[in-house]
């Protein structure tokens, strides 16, 4: 536990890392929701948040508490997809493109900086409705959310391992008859295991913040599945604000503002630790 | 020589790969919309009342298609695609019969251009110049205090970026207009009535793409300078009693500069993106709006035009940073 020792002294750390548990809570939370998050009229609308309604209900009869446990559990579930299958694309690539080198290193390189290049935003307009059926579910979502985030990574893991390729225990290795894929996985990946993991986090920041704007222009998940997204669509769809029904869209924006500023400080704690030099500065001026 | 073929041409030969395999998604995406033009316009007819028999209904199927660009084959259709592409003629608009798509973009394009233009450079320069100083004088109290507002302020994406400052701005303080360009019915001339009314439209998506834009470059200058002001040079300009202030502006942050323009060229596409985002919530008439509306009505012309505008803009300005690159920075043109 010395790692995690290390990283509760940094301040940034042990905020993010309480909020995190807390949107873990909630989602955990949402098994034990009274009321089925896809329908609605089943409280009296447009109650201000008091005792029996802790945030209050929408315009639609919902209660905005037991919805936003649904809404967090789906975001972070589609975050959580879409970061560990572009995870997987990310390391296979950049490992191959960086042990193999020459043709087949080109050509997945200038595969990735073709999508790098290409305005993501409007492709990703295109192809959520091109396969506006199939995104309807949030594996899918997510699955979609990936495709489009391994590329940058991808570039960094197999700068990685050109590196490592070039240190003697891979010749060691290869001379003493070990495997390839072996020798990937048993001696490369726990110099890959820091980069992985904080462009994990990064790639879940940028997954729920595409899934919300996807949300806002109606494409992206089914508009009834409560995900941060649509519950923030719902509530600028029905005019909450001019209802005077503050509450409805205040907890969507405050849950997604308070969510992204978690996700960035967990990473950039996690990154500054990983970075000894970066280390050093900050505990040479406490 | 040496330049032009190993630095030059590869980037070239990219550069053209990447458009073409780009223009051909644009061509190819837009085709799989599950949205049909032709039977949309039909339906639209029927709903006014009209009967159309079934042997006119293939009548005017035949007709929309020729219209429309739809005939013969995909490959017919892509090899049409790219003579058309070359005379930069993009057909009419399918939502907005038949203004040529063309005009469309033509008219809103200016809106975008203007406005991403001036909050690029108005990011990029407050950025690289408060986070200079701050990462000179790193241990001052504002430098703490700012740097903890950009931890704040850095995670939050556009979308919700934009939408806090139309509640906070527009909704509860109505300081700035809601929504639009220009007011309603304000005649685009050159007066100063009109000129003040532009500029209050443009305010509030223009705070949304400077703040957004203005911490990142902020935060990068500050890394950078923080590691340049440890430079041997520095600490001997200050033995040589060399004045504090000309250290920090003429040879530490003039120096760190360089490498924030290429900064500026790779975030490019982000911040075009960017700009789409922020123009869809405030409806802001520009490319973005268009495209916004584009996607709402399956106007296929018009969204492939601007995914094609938008490719070849992002890869040729791509290309042209990379081609300036080495006039900025001496130690590419040596390699």
């Amino acid at each position: 536990m010395g790692v995690f020792h290390d990283l509760l002294q940094d301040y940034r750390f042990t905020t993010a890392f309480v909020i995190f548990c807390v949107f873990l809570f909630l989602a955990l939370l949402s098994t034990f929701s009274p009321y089925d998050p896809q329908r609605m009229y089943q409280v009296p609308r447009g109650l201000p948040p008091s005792l029996k309604h802790l945030l209050g209900t929408t315009w639609l009869g919902q209660d905005v508490f037991w919805q936003l446990t649904f809404a967090v559990r789906n975001s972070l579930l589609i975050a959580l997809v879409a970061s560990l299958t572009s995870r997987a694309i990310a390391v296979v690539i950049g490992t191959v493109a960086g042990y193999k080198g020459g043709a087949v290193d080109r050509m997945l390189m200038s595969l990735g900086d073709t999508t790098l290049v290409l305005p993501s935003l409007i492709v990703f307009i295109l192809f959520s409705i091109v396969l506006r059926d199939w995104t309807k579910n949030f594996v899918n979502l997510g699955l979609l959310l990936a495709f489009f985030a391994w590329a940058w990574d991808a570039r960094v893991i197999r700068s990685q391992v050109l590196s490592l390729r070039e240190r003697d225990f891979t010749l060691v290795a290869q001379l003493s008859g070990i495997r390839t894929l072996r020798l990937v996985a048993r001696e490369y990946l726990p110099f890959l295991l820091p980069i992985i993991f904080t462009t994990f986090i990064n790639n879940m920041h940028w997954a729920i913040g595409m899934e919300i704007f996807l949300a806002y222009l109606g494409l992206g998940i089914d508009p009834t599945v409560p995900t941060i997204g649509t519950m923030l669509q719902a509530a600028i769809y029905r005019q909450a604000f001019f209802l005077g029904l503050w509450w409805w869209l205040a907890t969507p924006i405050a849950v997604a503002l308070v969510l992204f500023i978690a996700l960035y400080w967990l990473s950039l704690s996690l990154s500054e630790y990983l970075d000894p030099r970066a280390r050093i500065q900050r505990i040479g001026l406490q | 020589m040496g330049f032009v073929r190993g630095y030059l041409l590869p980037r070239f030969v990219q550069y053209l790969l990447v458009t073409f395999l780009g223009l051909t998604a644009a061509f190819i995406l837009p085709r799989l919309m599950p949205i049909n033009p032709i039977e949309q316009r039909i339906a639209q007819y029927q709903a006014f009342g009209v009967y159309i028999p079934p042997e006119q209904r293939e009548l005017i199927i035949n007709t929309l298609k020729q219209l429309y660009g739809l005939e013969g084959t995909v490959f017919e259709q892509y090899l049409a695609f790219w003579k058309r592409l070359l005379r930069g003629d993009f057909g009419p608009s399918l939502a907005q019969y038949p203004t040529p798509v063309m005009e469309l973009v033509a008219r809103h394009l200016p809106w975008t251009l203007g406005l991403l233009s001036l909050t690029t450079f108005i990011s990029w320069f407050l950025g690289t110049i408060v986070g200079g100083v701050a990462g000179y004088y790193f241990r001052s109290r504002w430098t703490k205090i700012l740097d903890g507002i950009a931890m704040l302020v850095r995670p939050i994406p556009y979308y919700i970026m934009a939408l806090l400052f139309l509640l906070f701005l527009a909704y509860i303080f109505p300081v700035f207009p809601l929504s639009g360009g220009a007011g309603i019915g304000v005649k685009l001339t050159l007066s100063l009535r009109a000129l003040g009314n532009i500029i209050r439209h443009a305010t509030l998506p223009a705070l949304t793409l400077v703040v957004a834009g203005g911490v990142t470059h902020f935060q990068a200058m500050k890394l950078i300078v923080q590691s340049v002001r440890s430079e041997d040079y520095v600490s001997y300009a200050k033995a040589a009693g060399v004045e504090e202030r000309r250290i920090a502006f003429r040879y530490v942050i003039r120096n760190a500069m360089l490498p924030t323009i290429t900064q500026l060229g790779l975030s490019f596409g982000f911040v075009f993106s960017g700009a789409l985002i922020t123009e869809m919530v405030f409806a802001y008439p520009g490319i973005g709006w268009v495209l916004y509306n584009a996607v709402m009505n399956g106007d296929y012309n018009l969204i492939m035009a601007i995914a094609c505008i938008s490719v070849v803009a992002i890869t040729t300005s791509v290309f042209v940073l990379d081609l300036l690159y080495p006039f900025v920075d001496p130690r590419v043109r040596y390699q």
